[in-house]
């Protein structure tokens, strides 16, 4: 990890139209990526990870959805303001994505020959056998056993931990900047999660790829992250290192989170900690701190305005009015 | 492959064997017969007949007599059609038939499926909209009602083609055109439909978000990963499809005059012409089962998954 920032998220809005009003399913988000580093981003279904991370690559199903504010930085170039030729360039290519479900990731009509080879005839400019070779060094990286036989085989010839292996060697296959992992562990059982995760873990420190993991999972964040997002209702609320987050969450919703995952080290027999209450509809939601309902700390400004985003010495940040300098009005 | 055909075929055997039987009795056991007509038949001319056509003979035995002729490929004499053999009938007519069903039936597949394809890229636009609110129409209101309207137009008024007619009179092909268009437009519009939504559901999916995210132009992603899941309730509709437009022409038939087996099918009915109603369920039943069978095959050969043993 080096100093570099590869991708820079500034402000980001994408909003949803739909019959109950917009949906602000990403209402600012800013981070910084750099280069070789592992961000993670976590919080509950519906918090906008993934929108978030369909923004960045300019892939938000337009309508319903619309990205209305913000930047994504690129090597300095802006994706959002990018002809579509140009975003296509960089898709699979310098920025890739992993999806959840493996099982329908994948064309199933498609060999994964053509599948993988699509991607690397399309960017690197092989020829069809070199291509080939490539794919099936690739997969032989990912970990597929006798790739050479493997590789003209379909989809459904294949069980959910392979997929997800295809989809890895996939997307890696032309050396991306970048790779997007949306939840890629969420389908699959618990053994097969760490062997994919260390999986990506290790080919993308071999391979110098930076990445965005998105997961509900800490423990995951924990195992793999150098850098946490925390999002709640299409904001981050709380940015940092991982250890540093962990070992002092200061927002309250990621105070709430950490209490929440089960320990081994601490006697059992009490019950799990939870936050109590449900997750904010986002549809038209008024301006204040959109998790004070569920807040222990509640003032009374919270349900007025939203926290400005405060920092701390060690480049966490935080949006909360525990930490706010503003004067209360 | 070779063992799932041939044990598709061995197949044919007892499904025919029990439309043959169930069609046989029933239409026997519907009130009427091939003689009952509005002018009293002598008692001797009646029986006469009978005799002739073995109807004296106990059911049973006609049965069996029936199976043997067809077993040897006869599907023996019209009992209204004097001098006609019900497979002389049914090869007189059913190449007509064929004929304008096929090229309906590619019409609708070809507009159809090109018509799917953009209303579902351009949907909720006013493509979409135009394409579909034709296809409502299409489903909607009914052969007898379209085919005179073309007539009206284009051969009474503009006299651009002719009214009706078949391809063996003077105008020649031009026949066709009216006919081919008609028949096919509530298989276009069914098509056109069924597409729009199985693309639109592809589109959706997400294999085809990844291939987008790989970065390929549209077009690639359209044609290589959408198409190829999106057709494929089109391909297993094309068996039914394609034995009711054959044989379900009957109204087209009327209006244009084609000299098709679907007149004949309903006046069998009506006349209880016993062999000839038989023959006709034979020809469609074994049209249906094999197209079904030809679907089959080729799914196979589209949808991987599909693996025949």
């Amino acid at each position: 990890m080096t100093e570099e920032v590869i991708l820079r998220v500034k402000d980001l809005r994408t909003y949803f139209k739909t019959d109950e009003g917009t949906v602000k399913a990403v209402d600012g988000v800013s981070f910084d990526l750099h280069k070789g580093e592992t961000l993670g981003i976590v919080g509950e279904s519906g918090s906008g990870k993934s929108v978030t991370n369909l923004s960045i690559i300019n892939m938000i199903p337009s309508p319903p959805g619309k990205i209305v504010g913000g930047e994504v930085l690129f090597m300095d170039a802006d994706l959002l303001a990018m002809p579509a030729n140009k975003i296509r360039e960089i898709r699979g290519n310098k920025i890739s994505m992993i999806f959840q479900d493996p099982m329908t990731s994948l064309n199933p009509f498609l060999r994964i020959s053509t599948q993988m080879t699509e991607t690397i005839i399309l960017h690197q400019g092989l020829g069809k056998d070199e291509a080939k070779a490539k794919a099936i060094e690739m997969l032989k990286l990912a970990g597929i056993p006798a790739p050479e036989k493997r590789i003209d085989q379909y989809p459904h010839q294949f069980s959910g931990g392979m997929r997800q292996r295809v989809m890895i060697a996939m997307s890696l296959s032309c050396n991306p900047e970048i790779l997007i992992a949306d939840e890629p562990t969420s389908a699959l059982d618990v053994t097969i999660q760490a062997q994919i995760l260390d999986l990506m873990k290790d080919l993308t420190a071999r391979l110098g790829t930076a990445v965005i993991l998105i997961t509900h999972s800490l423990g995951v964040v924990a195992g793999m992250c150098d850098t946490l997002c925390v999002m709640y209702a299409g904001r981050v609320v709380e940015r940092g290192a991982t250890d540093a987050v962990f070992a002092d969450p200061k927002h309250p919703y990621t105070q709430g989170l950490i209490k929440s995952v089960p320990r081994l080290d601490v006697a059992s027999g009490n019950r799990l900690s939870s936050i109590r209450g449900q997750p904010p509809n986002v549809i038209d939601l008024p301006d204040c701190c959109p998790f004070y309902p569920r807040c222990d700390k509640a003032m009374d400004i919270c349900k007025r305005k939203y926290p400005a985003v405060s920092r701390f010495d060690d480049g966490r940040s935080v949006a909360c009015w525990l930490y706010s300098e503003e004067k209360l009005p | 492959m070779t063992k799932f055909i041939i044990r598709r075929l061995l197949s044919l055997i007892p499904t025919m064997f029990v439309i043959v039987t169930l069609s046989f009795f029933l239409i026997r056991f519907a009130p009427g017969g091939p003689f009952s007509a509005e002018k009293k038949v002598p008692a001797q001319v009646l029986q006469n007949l009978m005799k002739k056509y073995h109807m004296d003979e106990s059911l049973g035995r006609q049965y069996l007599r029936y199976f043997g002729e067809i077993l040897r490929g006869d599907l023996g004499p019209s009992f209204r059609y004097k001098d006609m053999t019900v497979n002389a009938l049914i090869k007189q007519s059913m190449p007509n038939s064929m004929l304008l069903g096929t090229l309906s039936l590619a019409l609708a597949v070809a507009l159809g499926i090109a018509v799917g394809i953009v209303s579902a890229l351009k949907q909720n636009k006013w493509q979409d909209y135009t394409a579909m609110s034709l296809a409502v129409v299409g489903i909607s209101v009914p052969l007898f009602v379209i085919g005179p309207l073309l007539q009206l137009v284009f051969a009474m008024q503009l006299k651009w083609l002719p009214t009706s007619g078949w391809i063996t009179d003077r105008a020649g092909l031009k026949t066709l055109i009216m006919p081919v268009i008609t028949l096919s437009f509530p298989y276009f519009a069914y098509i056109a439909r069924m597409s729009r939504a199985s693309i639109l559901e592809v589109l959706r999916s997400d294999y085809v978000r990844t291939a987008r995210a790989k970065g390929l132009k549209e077009s690639t992603v359209i044609g290589k990963h959408v198409l190829k899941g999106a057709l494929l309730p089109i391909v297993s509709y094309l068996g039914p499809a394609f034995s009711g437009i054959i044989t379900g022409s009957i109204v087209v038939e009327t209006i244009f005059l084609v000299p098709g087996v679907g007149k004949i099918f309903v006046q069998s009915a009506l006349n209880r012409d016993y062999t000839l109603i038989m023959g006709e369920v034979i020809v469609y039943s074994l049209i249906l089962i094999v197209m079904n069978f030809v679907v089959d095959i080729v799914y196979g050969f589209l949808d991987p998954r599909i693996a025949y043993k």
